[in-house]
């Protein structure tokens, strides 16, 4: 496949816009494709997404290939992967960039393996190998404990990019580019997985990814009734609550507050980790926060091998004198 | 319903990070005195596969692929209900990637034979790749599902809950399937003594290379279409400000007032 030319990007819309990972995503193929000499394609695949490829365009791509079709409304593996396979083959691209969410999670490898190539998922680095001109593709393995650079000899070259870790370029109206419009050519009998239902599991009030501050509580938790406590901490610093896994698998908490490695990754100004023992799998869910602060009763425990601030004792006594004082401080 | 569950050894995820080296001969991590184990994820895999055996009956085999297999390791599906316990072993198949290391698992199913279900992990421990589920699913054309927490059977069809980043998906999958299991599907049952027992006296079947008839160069380290060139550790340069105070409570007012100090809160 020496042909394979350019960097793809495939772009997920979220309520009608360009999600963020796309964007990052845009960012990080235009520095991939710069460094390659090379030009920058977007994909968009769904309903009504044709009016979103001015945007991606704004944001870097120098073509944007465009496949709207009604039956690709929702993400259905079957047909998503019978889109990208088709788009791949007829542009040829020697690298594409998906975002390491539960669509890309899902679709990368397919793809990859249906091409007769492979993927990397959950790259927190991306760059061009000057001597050999491929793709050295950074992700953490073993939970977080270590990180591996991988290369792969054939194409395309697949890659996820991990929530926040590449950057996008500001949006500029002046860049120019193409689209291309990409027949679906999808038999509805193709879709073997079938989606009947999104449900919605909303935490209520501020948003773990948007929060400025997050207050996480672990197994030492003990019970939903701690978590209780932890709101009124999390009340007067306008901060999101999260967990560690336990919580969530013990059904204290909803899974959606998962903060890690299989959770959320988050990278708030301020994360506390109360009664969380600091696990590599929890902290690579947090440990691009500015500052960790740890509560915990255990002085050996390896959050505080990860923290900026930290108090060791037991947290039922920490935490409701912190909560006090905070108020008298923000309130004051 | 038949089943088939894709377990594999791993060094232990959840031992302190402080055990964790990486030993430089080798380029091979360890964990510093600590044994290895079931790869969680293959366990909460075969939960998912025990919990359609309870309610629907049917029989769950167990596939391993490694070299010097632990065997009162590998076994630990059989000790949770598993029926047998089939075992790739052998040099040629290690250190494969995402899709060598599938391509033989997928010989040894196609071997197996029939099946209604086949299952894998979301991801494993050591490789936090989530792929091994997915490529057995392009090699064995397979309709996949990945992420699952719920399933429940239907008529030639599964409905599964998947997850997402705010909640889940109701998907409804034709039969056979393959799916990969996620944590919220429920902690995996202890093993009974009387499944102890049971998996003590089973031996493991073992099949080498030929006995799956599959070629050199497509397992392991020979079928590598990724290639690892580099395996380190991130430095961590953190030091930690302990608060102290005579009593939690006063240590706590400290860290609220050092936060404070550095504009934090
Ligand atoms: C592949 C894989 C993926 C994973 N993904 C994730 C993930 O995304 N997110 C995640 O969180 N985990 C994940 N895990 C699990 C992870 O390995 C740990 O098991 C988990 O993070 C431990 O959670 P914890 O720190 O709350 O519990 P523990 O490790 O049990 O720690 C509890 C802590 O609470 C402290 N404590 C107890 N009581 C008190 C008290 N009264 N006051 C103060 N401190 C107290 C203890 O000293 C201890 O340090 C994953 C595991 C694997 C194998
Ligand atoms: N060596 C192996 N033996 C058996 N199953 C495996 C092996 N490697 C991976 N798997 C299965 O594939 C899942 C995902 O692995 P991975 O793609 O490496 O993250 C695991 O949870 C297992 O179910």
């Amino acid at each position: 496949m020496a042909d394979n030319k350019g960097v793809m990007v495939f772009c997920e819309v979220a309520n009608g816009k360009l999600a963020g990972i796309a964007t990052e995503g845009l960012g990080a193929g235009r520095k991939l494709a710069d460094a390659l000499g090379e030009e920058l394609a977007a994909v968009l695949i769904g309903t009504g997404v044709s009016a979103l490829a001015e945007e991606a365009i704004k944001y870097g791509a120098n073509k944007v290939y465009v496949v709207d079709d009604p039956l690709l409304n929702e993400y259905h593996n079957d047909a998503f992967i019978a889109v990208m396979d088709k788009v791949a083959r007829q542009a040829n691209p020697q690298i594409i960039l998906m975002g390491q969410t539960s669509i890309g999670r899902d679709l990368a490898p397919r793809l990859a393996f249906r091409l007769g190539t492979s993927a990397t998922l959950d790259c927190i680095e991306l760059a061009i190998d000057p001597a050999t001109k491929r793709l050295l593709q950074t992700k953490p393995v073993y939970g977080g404990n270590a990180r591996a650079i991988f290369t792969m000899d054939t194409n395309p070259q697949i890659a996820t990019t991990r929530i926040k870790a590449m950057t996008p370029l500001a949006p500029d109206a002046a860049r120019k580019g193409e689209v291309i419009k990409v027949d679906a050519g999808l038999q509805p009998s193709a879709i073997k997985a079938k989606m009947l239902q999104k449900v919605k599991e909303e935490i209520e009030g501020i948003k773990l990814e948007d929060a400025q501050i997050v207050i996480s509580g672990g197994r030492g938790i003990g019970g939903p009734d701690g978590f209780k406590v932890l709101a009124e901490l999390a009340k007067p610093l306008k901060a999101a609550t999260g967990a560690s896994r336990p919580p969530c698998d013990n059904g204290w908490v909803p899974s959606t507050m998962q903060v890690g490695l299989t959770g959320k990754i988050i990278a708030p100004e301020v994360y506390f980790a109360i009664a969380i023992s600091g696990s590599s799998q929890h902290m690579s869910g947090c440990s691009g926060s500015k500052n960790i602060i740890a509560i915990n009763k255990d002085p050996e425990a390896n959050i505080f091998r990860e923290a900026r601030f930290g108090v060791v004792g037991d947290w039922k006594k920490v935490v409701p004198a912190l909560t006090t004082k905070v108020k008298e401080l923000v309130s004051g | 319903m038949d089943m088939i569950v894709c377990v594999k050894q791993v060094i232990d995820p959840e031992a302190p990070p402080a055990s964790f080296k990486i030993d430089a001969a080798s380029n091979k991590a360890v964990m510093a005195g600590v044994p290895p184990v079931i790869d969680p994820y293959g366990e909460f895999a075969t939960e998912a596969a025990l919990k359609i055996k309870d309610a629907k009956g049917g029989k769950l085999t167990a596939l391993c692929l490694g070299n010097a297999l632990l065997r009162e390791v590998v076994k630990k599906p059989l000790s949770m209900g598993a029926d047998d316990l089939i075992l790739l072993e052998d040099p040629a198949f290690v250190d494969g990637d995402a899709w060598s290391t599938a391509f033989a698992l997928a010989a040894a199913v196609k071997k197996i034979g029939k099946f209604d279900i086949l299952f894998c992990g979301r991801e494993a421990s050591d490789t936090n790749a989530g792929e091994v589920g997915p490529a057995l699913a392009e090699i064995l054309g397979l309709p996949c599902v990945t992420l699952v927490k719920k399933i429940e059977i239907l008529d030639g069809k599964a409905k599964v809950e998947r997850m997402t980043a705010d909640g889940y998906e109701v998907i409804e999958v034709t039969l056979p399937c393959l799916l990969t299991v996620s944590n919220e599907i429920g902690e995996p049952r202890y093993p009974t003594i009387k499944g102890i027992m049971a998996a003590k006296r089973k031996e493991p079947v073992v099949w080498k290379p030929a006995d799956i008839a599959v070629e050199a160069g497509k397992i392991g380290v020979a079928g590598q279409r990724a290639k690892m060139t580099k395996l380190f550790q991130p430095v961590k340069e953190g030091k930690c400000e302990i608060l102290t105070g005579d009593t939690p409570e006063e240590a706590a007012v400290k860290l609220a007032l050092r936060l404070r100090e550095a504009k934090l809160i």
